[in-house]
């Protein structure tokens, strides 16, 4: 007879548990998409911030005596309509992109959360104004507004980065990140232990730094991730556009920008490689982005 | 019904005020001198009393609220002013450039709506094989690429392979729509697919949620064949949330447009948009801006009524 009551196992509990398998295999098997993306990101953040070191030339020298050569041992990605090595471009255009797109989303959600957050818990007037005036920042569409802001804000560079091109990306993604912020803080907020918080006599900054945002971190980081794709495109369009980064840094907006098409009919490789570039790190921002909204909010994501 | 829809008009009319009072006074107070960094488009280098001449010109010497009633009452009577760099009429520059504009939005939202329905419902009913990753990546490829440079490759392979491009100069939908639609097309393609890409990830998503709802249960436990289920009770359902997106998104497209245009030298809004920001020419932006806003609210009560049309809860009366 098989026995109904096996004696207690000695050792830890955790022993009779099935072995599991180690975490980055399971990483790996449940988001594929965004430990590949992951990995690429890393890739790409580790070539573009050593380009000091890895671009093989100075993405500014001109060389007229090699215009246009196609993709060889010398120049891997070949050169462009100056002569100019474009490896070593798209590798400093990476920089611009990923310091760009990382600073504004970062400011532009860490600015719209603590406004979140804030109308949230304070309420009142406060919220309804608030409220109404990130609604109508809403309804201006992301590029229009960040286009807006670039006419009116003009330049300001700050060693060699227009402190205000980043805030013309950022500004965008505040009400955005407000909103989110809102509603996670409005159902935080009615949690026994912010009333045990509050109930003891804390300050409201006090528990809005130590038991309200330290709770919406998982969404907060989502978020991050998704807007600095969006940051990068719009710093490439408004390079395109030859109002966002300005000529001696490298940007590949800008590489893509002037007579390029027309150079391209006879060297397809300068507008290609600056685009596949943009596609790559967006491409990886959004299924990093995609696996972190699956690992932090499973519910909110039914198989998306 | 009709009810629902001027509801939803009454309160398109607060956004619409408050994005032309916010655009009003982002112009007029942000730092930076818009008169200034105009004058100096030129290559001039602008004495401060040729500023204050040119400000004078404009009107911008006046008090802040004065101006501001002045738009405000413009906005009333249709005149949204004069460009201060061509000096015609703002709305005049507008009229010429939104049917290039219009024509381009509707059919890149026509092209997403084509692909991505099909795409999503298939994606849907067949995730986690091989069929779901391969749109999946397709959809993933949509919100990587950027519009621009998509359009560039388009055209460059038409160059390439048919040595091809698309017409160049304005043409009337009316008297050439023919000629129209091949300059539009590939500009359309570039932006729509963007478009699809996210209508995709909706449709895929809401579809897989449909079918796990209790009324395709009981469809199939009465032994209705799959293709009745997914057509009459998977698609309806799946089509409500999808269709908000195509309203929530058209925002999107138009950041698209805005640059798509410059790609294909369409003289369209987004090119006169792009120049104005590159002259500071104020009251063109300001202008833009509110017609775009026009434009995407308008977009969003079609949505409404599309919404109304498809969900019977609406239809019928509650809303």
């Amino acid at each position: 007879m098989r026995n109904v009551f096996p004696p207690p196992s000695h050792g830890p509990l955790w022993a009779n548990e099935p072995k599991r398998l180690p975490n980055w295999v399971e990483l790996i098997r449940n988001y594929p998409f965004g430990v590949v993306g992951l990995l690429v990101l890393v890739i790409i953040f580790v070539a573009s911030g050593l380009a000091h070191w890895i671009a093989p030339y100075d993405p500014l020298e001109t060389n007229y005596a090699n215009t246009l050569a196609a993709p060889s041992l010398q120049h891997w990605l070949g050169t462009d309509t100056f002569g100019r090595d474009l490896l070593s471009r798209v590798l400093y255009g990476g920089r611009t992109a990923l310091f760009i797109g990382v600073s504004a989303s970062i400011i532009g959600s860490t600015i719209g959360a603590m406004l979140g957050i804030t109308s949230a818990y304070i309420g009142g007037w406060f919220e309804l104004i608030l409220e109404r005036f990130l609604e109508v920042l809403l309804a201006i569409p992301t590029m229009i507004l960040a286009l807006v802001l670039v006419a009116t804000m003009g330049r300001n560079l700050v060693f060699g980065i227009d402190f205000n091109l980043v805030l013309a990306i950022a500004l965008p993604i505040v009400p955005n990140m407000a909103r989110i912020a809102r509603s996670q803080t409005l159902t935080i907020r009615r949690q026994a232990y912010v009333d045990a918080a509050r109930t003891l006599g804390f300050s409201s900054s006090r528990i809005i730094a130590w038991h309200i945002a330290p709770n919406i971190a998982g969404p907060y980081i989502v978020m991050v991730t998704t807007f600095v794709s969006q940051a990068i495109l719009i710093e490439a369009s408004l390079s395109y556009l030859g109002l966002g980064v300005t000529a001696p840094t490298a940007s590949w907006g800008l590489m893509l920008a002037g007579n390029a098409f027309n150079s391209a009919l006879t060297a397809p490789w300068i507008v290609i490689f600056p685009g596949v570039a943009i596609a790559l790190v967006v491409f990886s921002f959004s299924m990093l982005g995609d696996a972190l909204r699956d690992i932090f909010d499973p519910k909110a994501s039914a198989g998306r | 019904m009709l009810r629902y829809l001027l509801n939803r008009l009454m309160l398109a009319i607060p956004t619409l005020l408050g994005v032309a009072t916010l655009t009003f006074f982002m112009l007029a107070l942000l730092p930076g001198d818009a008169v200034e960094t105009m004058l100096r488009a030129d290559g001039g280098n602008p004495t401060p009393e040729i500023i204050a001449a040119e400000r004078a010109r404009l009107g911008l010497d006046r008090p802040i609220l004065v101006q501001f009633g002045d738009f405000l009452w413009g906005l009333f009577t249709g005149d949204l002013g004069s460009s201060s760099w061509t000096g015609k009429p703002v709305l005049d520059e507008i009229m010429l450039r939104l049917p290039v504009t219009l024509e381009l939005a509707v059919l890149g939202m026509i092209i997403a709506v084509v692909i991505a329905l099909p795409l999503g419902t298939l994606a849907g009913i067949f995730h986690g094989t091989w069929l779901d990753n391969l749109i999946r990546i397709f959809a993933f490829g949509g919100i990587a690429l950027p519009s621009f440079w998509l359009g560039m490759m388009l055209a460059l392979a038409m160059l390439w392979f048919f040595n091809w491009l698309p017409p160049l100069g304005s043409n009337s939908l009316f008297s050439d729509p023919i000629r129209v639609l091949q300059q539009l097309t590939l500009p359309a393609l570039a932006v729509g697919y963007r478009y699809a890409a996210m209508l995709v990830r909706m449709m895929r998503a809401s579809v897989i949620e449909a079918m796990s709802e209790d009324y395709v249960r009981t469809a199939r436990a009465k032994g209705l064949p799959a293709s009745s289920i997914v057509r009459r009770h998977i698609v309806p359902n799946s089509l409500l949330p999808t269709v908000t997106i195509i309203g929530l998104e058209f925002a999107l497209m138009v950041g698209s447009l805005v640059v798509i245009e410059q790609v294909f030298s369409l003289n369209g809004l987004g090119r006169l948009f792009v120049e104005s920001v590159a002259r500071s020419d104020l009251i063109v932006i300001q202008g833009i801006v509110v017609v775009l806003t026009i434009i995407f609210i308008a977009i969003n009560l079609l949505v409404d009524l599309a919404y109304a049309a498809i969900d019977p809860r609406i239809r019928l009366g509650r809303g």
